[in-house]
C-alpha cells in the first residue's frame, strides 16, 4: 500500500473530463477480467499493462500513471475497447493521458511520441496537409547512426520509386484555415 | 454515373500514390466517378487526438463541410484513419447539437458551414456494398487463379464499433475475403488479420512496432500467402517498407509482397499493371503476377 500522501482521489474524475467525445464507461467500472491486455497487441511493450492502468488510475496513483509509458505505447488499435465487457473505452483513455501529460509536459524522459505528436500538428496547422519527411528530428537519432544511416537507405529507396516528397504539400487557402483552426485553439507561436 | 466525394488524405498523395491511382482506376472500370474534394486538409491522424479532441474533430469538420458544399453527399475514404476519423467526426456532430454548432462558428472563418448531410464510407464498403460483389465477379475478365492472397484489415476501418453494428461485423467480418473470392483469387484464414501493424509506433517505438510487424508477417507466411493485400497506407508502408528492418533487427528472412486490395481488383478487372502504380514497390510484387499467368497457361478441368 502506497502512503496516502502520494494519491490523488480525484484522478480518474480529472481522466474522465478528458473526455469528451470520447465514449466509455467510467474507469471504475472495470471488473479486472484483464482482457484489454490480453487484446493489446502492443502490451509486452509497456510498463503497465492496460488494466493495470486503469487500476491505477482508479486508486488516484497519478504520479505512477504519468510517470508510465503505456499510453504512448497505445497505437489506437481499439482492441481494447471493442472487447471490454463493461463498456470501457481504454483506448479513448489512453488518448486522454496523452492529452493530458502533454497539456502538462509531464512524460517520462526518453520518449518519441510526445515530440512526435507536437510535431505532427504543428506540422498540419502550418500546410493543412500532412509531410512525412518532417517527423524524422522526432526519432531518426534514436538508433543512433547507424540507425540514421538505415533510416536514410529506406528513404533513398522511396525516393527513387517516387514515393517520397521532397517538399511539403500545402492546401490553398492556409490563411482561413489557421483562421479556423483560431477559433477553437490559441495559435500563438505556431508559424 | 453516379459521384462520389473522394477525400484521398495526405499519404495518397506520396508513399501510397499507388493506392490512389488503382482506386481511381478500379472505380472508373466499375462505372462510379471518385471526385477529389477541391482544398480538403489532412484528417488529422492519431496525433490530432494525442493534442486536442475539438481541433482534431475541426479539420474533419471542415473536409465534410467542403463535401457538403459540391454537393457530394456520399464521401469515400481510402485510407482507414482517414475513414475512421470523419467517420466518427460525422457521428459525434450528429448527436450533439452543440458540438455541431461550434464547429459551424469555427467553419465560418473559412465561409464555410455544415448541416450533417454527408455519409462517409471507406473504399472497400464503397465497393462492396455500394457497388456490391456479384457485380464486381461479373466484370471479371482476367481472375487471379491460384493466388493466395492475406486479407489484412488491419484495425481501424473495422474499430472502433460502430452505431447498429453486431459482433460479427466488428470481429468476424467476411467482406475483404469475399471480394478477394470475387476477383478470383484464394483469401487464406489467418488469425492476425485484423491485428494491429503498429501503426505510428513506427515512429515512436521502433521495437514494439518491429515485433508486431514480425508476429503479422510470419502469420501471413505460416498460412501459406503469395501476397499481403492491404487496405490502408499505413499498414502498407509499415509492413513493407520496414520489412527489411524486422528482418535485419529480428533476424527474420521474410520477402512477402504486400499489395493494395485495389491493385488485385484493377488486374483482375483487365488493367495494365502500370495504371495501378504497379512497380512502385521494394518488395517485388512480380511474382504474384508470374504465379497468375502460370496458372493461366495451366488448362483447368
Amino acid at each position: 500500500m502506497l502512503p496516502a500522501t502520494t494519491l490523488t482521489p480525484h484522478f480518474k474524475a480529472e481522466v474522465m473530463n478528458l473526455l469528451y467525445m470520447g465514449e466509455g464507461a467510467p474507469p471504475n467500472l472495470c471488473v479486472h477480467c484483464a482482457i484489454c491486455s490480453a487484446a493489446c497487441p502492443a502490451v509486452e511493450f509497456m510498463d503497465h499493462s492496460p488494466r493495470q492502468l486503469l487500476a491505477m488510475i482508479n486508486a488516484g496513483m497519478k504520479d505512477e500513471v504519468l510517470a508510465s509509458n503505456t499510453f504512448w505505447t497505445c497505437s489506437s488499435c481499439f482492441a481494447c475497447s471493442e472487447r471490454c465487457p463493461q463498456g470501457i473505452h481504454p483506448a479513448q483513455i489512453m488518448y486522454a493521458l496523452k492529452r493530458y501529460s502533454l497539456w502538462h509536459s509531464r512524460y517520462p524522459e526518453g520518449l518519441i511520441g510526445p515530440d512526435f505528436s507536437r510535431r505532427f500538428v504543428k506540422t498540419i496547422l502550418r500546410n493543412g496537409k500532412s509531410y512525412e519527411p518532417g517527423y524524422a528530428p522526432a526519432f531518426i537519432w534514436e538508433g543512433g547512426f547507424s540507425g540514421l544511416l538505415h533510416e536514410v537507405q529506406g528513404a533513398m529507396k522511396l525516393l527513387a520509386k517516387g514515393r517520397l516528397p521532397l517538399i511539403p504539400s500545402k492546401i490553398k487557402r492556409v490563411k482561413r484555415f489557421r483562421e479556423m483552426i483560431g477559433r477553437i485553439i490559441p495559435l500563438d507561436g505556431i508559424s | 454515373m453516379k459521384t462520389y466525394a473522394y477525400y484521398p488524405g495526405c499519404s495518397l498523395e506520396t508513399m501510397a500514390a499507388s493506392y490512389h491511382v488503382s482506386a481511381v482506376e478500379v472505380a472508373d472500370r466499375l462505372g462510379v466517378e471518385l471526385v477529389e474534394i477541391e482544398d480538403w486538409n489532412c484528417c488529422g491522424a492519431t496525433a490530432y487526438s494525442h493534442v486536442d479532441e475539438l481541433l482534431a474533430q475541426v479539420l474533419c469538420a471542415r473536409n465534410l463541410a467542403l463535401a457538403e458544399k459540391e454537393e457530394r453527399l456520399e464521401l469515400v475514404a481510402p485510407c482507414s484513419g482517414c475513414f475512421k476519423n470523419l467517420y466518427f467526426a460525422n457521428d459525434h456532430m450528429l448527436d450533439d447539437p452543440d458540438l455541431m454548432e461550434h464547429m459551424n462558428f469555427a467553419l465560418e472563418a473559412d465561409e464555410l458551414s455544415y448541416s450533417g448531410s454527408v455519409t462517409v464510407h471507406h473504399l472497400m464498403d464503397m465497393f462492396a456494398t455500394e457497388i456490391g460483389i456479384d457485380v464486381i465477379a461479373a466484370r471479371v475478365t482476367d481472375p487471379l487463379t491460384g493466388v493466395k492472397v492475406a486479407p489484412y484489415y488491419g484495425c481501424q476501418m473495422t474499430r472502433p464499433r460502430k452505431k447498429g453494428e453486431t459482433l460479427q461485423d466488428v470481429e468476424g467480418p467476411t467482406t475483404f475475403e469475399d471480394l478477394l473470392s470475387a476477383i478470383g483469387a484464394t483469401p487464406v484464414d489467418y488469425p492476425h488479420r485484423m491485428r494491429c501493424c503498429g501503426a505510428s509506433l513506427i515512429a515512436t517505438n521502433r521495437p514494439a512496432a518491429l515485433s508486431m510487424l514480425r508476429d503479422l508477417l510470419q502469420d501471413a507466411v505460416s498460412a501459406g500467402a503469395d501476397v499481403i493485400a492491404t487496405s490502408c497506407p499505413l499498414c502498407q508502408i509499415n509492413l513493407e517498407v520496414y520489412q527489411a528492418e524486422v528482418n535485419r533487427e529480428l533476424d527474420t528472412d521474410f520477402s512477402m509482397p504486400i499489395i493494395y486490395f485495389t491493385q488485385l481488383m484493377g488486374l483482375a478487372l483487365g488493367a495494365k499493371p502500370k495504371k495501378l502504380g504497379i512497380g512502385r514497390e521494394i518488395v517485388k510484387v512480380a511474382p504474384i503476377l508470374e504465379c497468375r499467368s502460370r496458372e493461366a497457361r495451366t488448362p483447368v478441368g
